[in-house]
């Protein structure tokens, strides 16, 4: 059973044992527009916190995604590459861009309820 | 945000009705895309009809002896030569020779005035600048009561004919007043796409009206200013303030077209020895076409640099082209960079993307030629 939590730059983590899946919200596609380009990270990689980990640009602009949590990166959607544009279509399920495997749980266990990420987006 | 209160267009409660997403643009507040998003409102307007409200930009009557005359003291086109019925791009100059805007200057038939568009941007500091340059010769009387709208795409004929019969007989670059959907307007064969289109001036209070009457027609959907930048951008056509502006002359610009034959020799714009300097023995930087090699945007300030490192110039306008499904870009780089096929390196988040100068437009003009331009 995965668990799922948002922050407020707009990503969702879902964690699944010590591995989470990390994707950008519907509510973040909305505001983005189209996606025309993808840059996920290589696996392997070790992010902090608030790091930069990979890039999302519209038709209008481009965006980074940060870690929502600490991590070592164990896959990358590299589908986006040919097709960042089903970070549109299904931005909570085909569209995810990387997985990590968590340093710290704690630090999941922060992050916002689905619950507290509306209210959140509502003020945006 | 912004305590500026932003102006709107004649056709500001159809873009909410239609559920656009509104952004401030140069003091107004314009539609950026509508539902349908930017990539389908950049196909549609390619494949079939795009409606843009272009009201924002500045219409304008030049009156006087002989307008057309004064005006080429500050601009380098063939304007005194452009026939009733006729359209002409033109450049406002500074005088260092910079680029202070571009314009649309059109000749009305039996009409002494001289018809005027220029970007929305530069509306004010235009109109000022040509009433105080040309006093005493030209009087500039602004249209700020009338709204513009832009029909593009390859069915735009089609469509404008089944509003305005007869219409479709204009060529590209060719004007005239005509009663489209009821309504009394200037129409012209022109945009800003790259298509075969028209740009209709009407009436503010008839904005509204002839919108709706286009957008009945299932070949026309509407179009924000998303989609307008990456069809123009496509096109190779220049965004004022961006591609061009006061630091750019004519020359650099690539922009040479523009100067008419007759202006080359007897010259009389502004700075004109040292534009025509640079168009005959060519210029240290050059404005150009840049395509990426992988699918990543290089976007305005990306760094151009050679295969060494070394810069060698910036992207003006950087984007994704919808039409291509690949990146494209427009800068300007060190002349002895400038041929198509040059490999160049883009700095985009501190790495080096391949990629190679380019022809423009990236896509094919598809204008409504006549058979004698």
């Amino acid at each position: 059973m995965s668990e799922t939590r948002y922050t407020d730059q707009h990503e969702w983590i879902s964690l699944e044992g010590d591995e989470a899946t990390v994707g950008i919200t519907r509510f973040a596609t909305e505001q983005l527009g189209d996606v025309v380009f993808v840059d996920v990270p290589e696996v392997g990689k070790s992010f902090a916190k608030g790091a930069e980990a990979a890039v999302v640009e519209s038709v209008k602009a481009a965006s980074e995604v940060y870690a929502p949590v600490a991590g070592t990166v164990t896959a990358g959607n590299y589908a986006l590459g040919d097709d960042p544009s089903l970070v549109n279509a299904d931005p909570e399920g085909a569209g995810w861009f990387f997985k990590l495997k968590l340093a710290n749980k704690a630090e999941f266990d922060a992050l916002m309820t689905k619950e507290s990420y509306q209210e959140f987006a509502k003020g945006h | 945000m912004t305590t500026e209160t932003l102006l709107r267009t004649p056709l500001y409660a159809l873009h909410v009705e239609l559920g656009a997403k509104l952004v401030p643009f140069a003091g107004y507040e314009m539609p950026v895309q509508y539902p349908a998003g930017v990539l389908k409102e950049h196909l549609h307007t390619r494949e079939k009809a795009g409606l843009f409200d272009v009201s924002h930009m500045g219409q304008a009557f030049l009156s006087g002896t002989d307008p057309a005359r004064s005006l080429e003291k500050l601009a380098p086109s063939d304007f005194t030569g452009l026939k009733e019925g006729r359209q002409r791009y033109g450049l406002l100059l500074n005088d260092e020779g910079g680029i202070k805007d571009d314009f649309m200057l059109s000749r009305l038939a039996g009409e002494a005035a001289l018809y005027l568009v220029v970007n929305a941007s530069m509306k004010d500091s235009d109109f000022a600048y040509i009433a105080k340059r040309l006093a005493g010769e030209v009087t500039v009387e602004p249209r700020p009561d009338r709204a513009l709208l832009a029909l593009q795409g390859p069915s735009a004929g089609a469509v404008l004919e089944k509003l305005s019969p007869g219409i479709d007989a204009l060529s590209f670059m060719q004007v005239r007043r005509a009663t489209v959907a009821g309504v009394e307007a200037i129409v012209s064969r022109t945009g800003y796409t790259g298509e075969d289109g028209f740009e209709i001036s009407i009436a503010g209070e008839d904005a509204e009206k002839l919108a709706r009457a286009l957008l009945a027609d299932p070949e026309v959907m509407p179009i924000g200013l998303g989609a307008r930048d990456s069809l123009r951008l496509e096109a190779g056509l220049c965004l004022y303030g961006h591609d061009i502006d006061e630091s750019t002359d004519p020359a650099e610009a690539n922009l040479v077209w523009a100067i008419g034959k007759r202006r080359k020799l007897e010259k009389g714009f502004p700075a004109a020895d040292k534009i025509m300097a640079g168009v005959l023995n060519g210029t240290a930087r050059k404005r150009v076409g840049i395509r990426p090699e992988g699918r990543a945007p290089a976007r305005e300030g990306t760094e151009i640099a050679d295969k060494s490192g070394r810069v060698i110039g910036q992207i003006t306008s950087g984007g994704f082209g919808p039409s291509l499904n690949a990146p494209i870009a427009m800068g300007y780089v060190e002349a002895a960079f400038a041929a198509d096929g040059t490999e160049i390196d883009l700095i985009v988040r501190g790495k080096a993307l391949p990629a190679r100068i380019a022809p423009m437009p990236f896509v094919p003009n598809r204008y409504k030629r006549g058979t004698a331009l």
